[in-house]
């Protein structure tokens, strides 16, 4: 694999480094001296359940959200790369928008330019591309904003990718699919990863379905990370020690169920939910 | 022609300088108009409209030209809506109400005393209704570089506008500076309002603002298109209505002609109600269309599988 060749290789300067970040709002510590680096071509999970910290991980990687300490580096875009390619967890958009999904796909080029975009080949062609390499040649011309939740994230995941970005950073892009749909785009970012070397960094309540696809991942609790493998960091006594009280991590059928036990406020809510996916 | 266009319309100055004050105004508001719809800002623009209506009635207060005093109250209408940059739709709304009906309360009052001191009984109507057809020809000049500029910050930030339109968070991570995009679109906004009050009033400047914009965004696939389209129908019911108020002093005998704001905005409702109607005409056959289980697609099917 790619990812595992980078690695084993000559270091490489990392497409993003997160270095002691920390994030308070409103007098909480949302993010706690969070350190980990991502290199091209690397399929990272951000994992955590809801309200540990991923969506302001991912603002603050943005530049979106100030940090209280530490620093986040991101490797600058050159000539007509873009730096960050970006997903966000929910964008509601009215059904009767006059917009094609081939047209929010191309605002990913020169969405930020002044003036208007006069009519090219050469645009077009690119957004073709992109649209065939998602998969959505079939719903191109549709009206965006009444394509089925699937459809959307593949014309979102094109709209990030057109900027051909170094970084592409999804909030929850599985939170909303339904299981096959789900699978597809997470196959379908692996292979952007691996072919185009793009480091994604994905946040997810639940690692289950990225397993077959993650290079490395950050687990998040309560503003705390932990990062590395899945071997290493989905153990028994890892966890334990981010959570702070016991945790127990079981394998059942090539899954992993993470059983955090009564005393943590938002552990409870992952032990159930990987409970009924592992049943 | 003569039974269209009464005696004397082409040749008359004061329908020289509506037609231009008006061609002009429906434009700029119907361009921007997209994008407030777009935005689900219809409300927020309608509370510009109040405080130009402050402007304006302070202007004719203290006598100078209510233009500068409508394009003023937007402005500062629009500053005080930035400054506060309320997200949440809720408070929002409740501010946006709020500050609404404390700048026509405003507005009455220096309407009132306008009229008890100066004997301008017109002033009400005109800065409320609008004054196409008394407006001074040296309004014409200003009206047209504020419509240009406004028209250029549209041109300009299309794009930019566009994205930030439909999700700030996307536009930020493409490097946008979301809240310079912001106050570039609420300044176009103010000018619009600002000019659109001297077409139609104040009041009714909404009118000018939405209707040509809903209905042109029902009409096109494409936001370009909209935004060609919104002008055009911002034109076509301005002079339409123009024309109509001209004409109407021969209808009634002896009665005065129609209020040109109620015969435009009249123009854009109807518009609006036709293009709802085609709206739905066209959506229906298209989902008939795409539905193969309808009666009448399904005996063909069975015989090709066969």
């Amino acid at each position: 694999m790619t990812a595992r060749s980078l690695t084993e290789g000559p270091p490489v300067a990392p497409v993003l480094a997160v270095d002691h970040a920390s994030v308070v709002l409103a007098g909480r510590r949302v993010l706690d001296e969070v350190s980990f680096t991502v290199a091209a071509g690397q399929f990272t999970g951000l994992i955590g359940s809801n309200g540990a910290g991923k969506t302001t991980l991912l603002r603050a990687i943005l530049g979106l959200q100030r940090l209280s300490g530490g620093r986040i580096d991101v490797a600058d875009g050159s000539g007509r790369h873009r730096a960050i390619g970006y997903v966000p967890q929910k964008v509601v958009l009215d059904p009767d928008l006059p917009m094609r999904a081939r047209d929010m796909v191309e605002l990913g080029i020169g969405g930020n330019r002044l003036g208007f975009s006069l009519p090219s080949r050469a645009r077009r062609a690119r957004v073709d591309e992109l649209l065939a390499a998602v998969g959505a040649q079939g719903f191109a011309d549709s009206r965006v904003g009444r394509l089925s939740g699937g459809e959307l994230q593949r014309i979102l995941i094109a709209h990030a990718l057109i900027g051909q970005p170094r970084l592409l950073l999804l909030d929850e892009p599985l939170a909303n699919l339904d299981l096959s749909s789900g699978q597809e785009v997470v196959e379908l970012l692996h292979r952007i990863a691996t072919e185009h070397q793009v480091a994604v960094l994905l946040s997810a309540h639940e690692i289950n379905p990225l397993l077959p696809v993650l290079d490395r991942l950050v687990y998040l609790a309560d503003g705390r990370a932990v990062t590395g493998t899945v071997d290493e960091v989905v153990r028994s006594d890892v966890l334990s020690a981010l959570y702070g009280h016991h945790v127990d991590v079981l394998r059942v059928h090539g899954r992993v169920l993470v059983v955090v036990g009564p005393g943590s406020d938002d552990g409870d809510k992952v032990a159930p939910h990987d409970a009924i996916e592992v049943g | 022609m003569s039974w269209l266009f009464e005696p004397g319309f082409f040749s008359s100055a004061q329908v020289h300088t509506a037609l231009i004050i008006g061609g002009v105004t429906a434009v700029v508001s119907a361009s921007i108009g997209v994008f407030t719809v777009i935005r689900g800002q219809s409300f927020a623009g309608h509370a510009l409209t109040d405080t130009a209506a402050t402007g304006g009635s302070a202007a004719v207060l203290v006598s100078i030209n209510p233009l500068v005093g409508f394009l003023a109250g937007a402005v500062l209408g629009a500053g005080a809506m930035e400054a506060v940059g309320v997200r949440h739709v809720r408070s929002r709304d409740l501010a946006t109400g709020i500050v609404l009906g404390a700048s026509i309360g405003l507005a009455s009052l220096f309407l009132y005393l306008t009229t008890t001191t100066t004997a301008t009984t017109g002033a009400t109507q005109e800065i409320l209704f609008g004054s196409i057809f008394v407006t001074a020809p040296s309004t014409v000049p200003v009206v047209i570089v504020f419509g240009v500029l406004a028209v250029l910050v549209v041109a300009a930030g299309f794009r930019p506008l566009l994205l930030t339109s439909i999700d700030p968070d996307l536009a930020a991570a493409s490097g946008l500076r979301v809240g310079v995009v912001e106050l570039a679109y609420m300044a176009a906004l103010a000018f619009a309002v600002g000019l659109s009050s001297i077409a139609v009033g104040a009041i009714l400047s909404t009118a000018l603002l939405i209707g040509p914009a809903a209905t042109a965004l029902r009409l096109t696939k494409r936001i370009v298109a909209a935004v060609a389209v919104a002008a055009g129908l911002g034109i076509a019911t301005t002079w339409l209505g123009i024309l109509l108020a001209y004409d109407s002093a021969d209808w009634g005998a002896g009665r005065d002609t129609l209020p040109v704001s109620f015969c435009i905005v009249g123009l854009v409702f109807v518009l609006y109600l036709v293009s709802g109607l085609a709206f739905r005409v066209s959506e229906g056959a298209r989902a008939a269309r795409r539905s193969p289980s309808r009666p009448g697609a399904a005996p063909r099917m069975s015989s090709g599988s066969s």
